[in-house]
């Protein structure tokens, strides 16, 4: 062969595998996704929302405790890990800029970010939960906004980083004191990036199984007392699942397929904020 | 005794300014110069000379980056800027500054030039559409955006942007205004509106530009300082400099021997 043949064959091998690659991942993602409409739109149902669980093995009732808990939780997580997590960004882009302590939070954070959630789950049970005595949400809760909180600090260094520094000089050239550069000049040119940052973790904590099976556990009944061990979607597909009753099993689809859309529909806005906004 | 009329009085006298950088950077050496009320004063030199680094020592824009050092007095009027006492917010409304890149705030057109209207305190929505009004007439740019103050600011060309940025300094009523090269990122028609605009508003604030284009010195400043090497060369009426300086390196930075 000549030596241009031999490079056409290994760019054909390469492409080739690569397609292989590329195909294989998508396979098991379709897989997965078409798997989940499937056998979630079949058991999908109105009284899925309205009812709370039946006793198990009789047929009927839903998940309104799991899907109202899961709601709950979720919503106080990102009340508590937004403002802290958007508060330490803007304090590593604005306050620290440049310094150690700065540098040395970001590295910290981006650890953070890859410690196992079943880590954080087992660490807010040893705080929040023994203590008290029994799970409550409010422990499900911190679990999750201990998660946000650096995917939320880290987004909103990177995008407060982005603003052009003249921006600010040119608010500084005005009078204006530094809170309000930050809060009324800077945070607007940054909004679309840290919004979608804040989607995009909440769609993260959303998920979320390992550390709410140490914290907020689950409850088969409706309550909305986070003092309480409370219900969320994700443990209930963990429990449903494993569970010996059919009826079980298609809860357990329907649920995993209505979090799954919500987590899509997360991620598809934030994702689309950033076209919207930095193309 | 009636005091007589004085036809240059100074708004600005800079006496013995040393500057050095963060990094001990000896940026300007021993500068003195005044600064005459009303008139256009062009700061010109090569690249590195330190005319922006003067340009930002009159409102203290270097005190956002950690140990610069200032040396020397600015009198303003006849406070010392240059105190450590000197309250950075009302210097900031007295002296504005328009950048060498347009620097529109993401926001309204209305809503960037009443910015600055609100920091000082203007709430009420008809006293800030009127001088929202009166900024862009004086920037000359009312024409162009009178129907469209809803729109984004960054909807605006760069040449209306940077009048943008001029009419939201004029807003706030500064008794100096700063400008860095205000036309170098822009067309030669754009720069020639924004030029034909000092005459207009030295009336009302005294112009101090840096300028790297010296027919743009030579066609709209009053006064002008020739600076090298954190020096001051030379300073004196426009026509003067560029016709007989009194400095060798003047007229051999002028006549384009160098630079």
């Amino acid at each position: 062969m000549t030596r241009e043949q031999i490079r056409k064959t290994e760019g054909f091998i390469a492409l080739a595998l690569s397609t292989f690659a590329a195909f294989l991942g998508l396979f098991w993602l379709v897989f997965i996704l078409g798997d989940v409409l499937v056998h979630g739109l079949k058991a999908l149902n109105l009284s899925l929302f309205l009812n709370d669980p039946s006793p198990p093995g009789t047929e009927g009732g839903g998940l309104r405790n799991a899907f109202v808990g899961q709601l709950m939780i979720t919503i106080v997580a990102t009340l508590i890990g937004v403002p802290i997590g958007v508060l330490g960004g803007t304090f590593l882009a604005e306050y620290a800029r440049g310094r150690k302590i700065a540098r040395l939070i970001s590295v910290l954070s981006d650890i953070m970010v890859s410690v196992p959630s079943i880590v954080i789950g087992t660490f807010i049970y040893a705080i929040l939960v023994r203590p008290i005595g029994h799970f409550n949400g409010w422990a499900g809760a911190v679990a999750l906004a201990i998660i946000m909180i650096p995917v939320v600090l880290r987004t909103t260094e990177n995008m407060l980083s982005l603003v052009p520094w003249t921006l600010r000089e040119a608010a500084f050239a005005l009078g204006a004191p530094y809170y309000k550069v930050i809060t009324q000049v800077v945070y607007r040119g940054a909004a679309a990036g840290i919004l979608t940052g804040i989607l995009l973790s909440i769609a993260r904590v959303a998920g979320e199984t390992a550390p709410l099976l140490f914290t907020s556990f689950n409850n088969s009944f409706f309550s909305l007392d986070m003092k309480q061990p409370i219900s969320s979607l994700t443990v209930t597909i963990f429990q449903y699942a494993m569970g010996p009753y059919d009826s079980w099993h298609e809860q357990a689809w329907a649920a995993a397929f209505v979090i799954t859309i919500f987590i899509l529909i997360l991620t598809i806005t934030g994702r689309l904020i950033i076209k919207w906004r930095y193309r | 005794m009636e005091v007589p009329v004085v036809l240059e009085q100074i708004e600005l006298r800079v006496k013995g300014l040393d500057f050095f950088y963060s990094g001990g950077v000896h940026a300007l050496k021993q500068i003195s110069l005044p600064i005459y009320s009303n008139q256009v004063t062009a700061l010109i030199g090569p690249s590195g000379c330190g005319k922006t680094t003067l340009l930002r020592c009159f409102n203290r824009m270097h005190d956002l980056y950690p140990d610069n050092r200032y040396e020397g007095e600015i009198y303003f009027v006849k406070d010392n800027i240059l105190s450590p006492d000197t309250d950075l917010i009302s210097l900031r409304s007295r002296v504005g500054m328009v950048f060498q890149k347009p620097t529109p705030f993401p926001m309204s057109i209305f809503d960037n030039i009443a910015y600055g209207l609100k920091l000082k305190g203007i709430k009420k929505r008809a006293e800030l559409s009127e001088r929202v009004e009166k900024a862009l007439r004086n920037a000359a740019l009312w024409d162009e955006a009178k129907d469209k103050l809803n729109a984004s600011a960054y909807d605006l060309s760069g040449g209306q942007q940077q009048r943008l940025v001029i009419a939201r300094a004029l807003a706030v009523n500064p008794e100096v205004l700063l400008f860095d090269e205000p036309t170098s990122a822009l067309d030669p028609i754009s720069t020639s509106k924004i030029e034909e605009l000092f005459a207009t508003i030295k009336k009302d604030v005294t112009i101090i530009i840096v300028t790297h284009n010296m027919q743009q010195a030579a066609r709209i400043s009053d006064w002008t300082g020739f600076m090298m090497l954190g020096e001051l060369i030379e300073f004196g009426k426009t026509d003067k400099i560029f016709t007989t300086p009194s400095e060798k390196l003047t007229e051999d930075y002028i006549t384009g021997r160098f630079g």
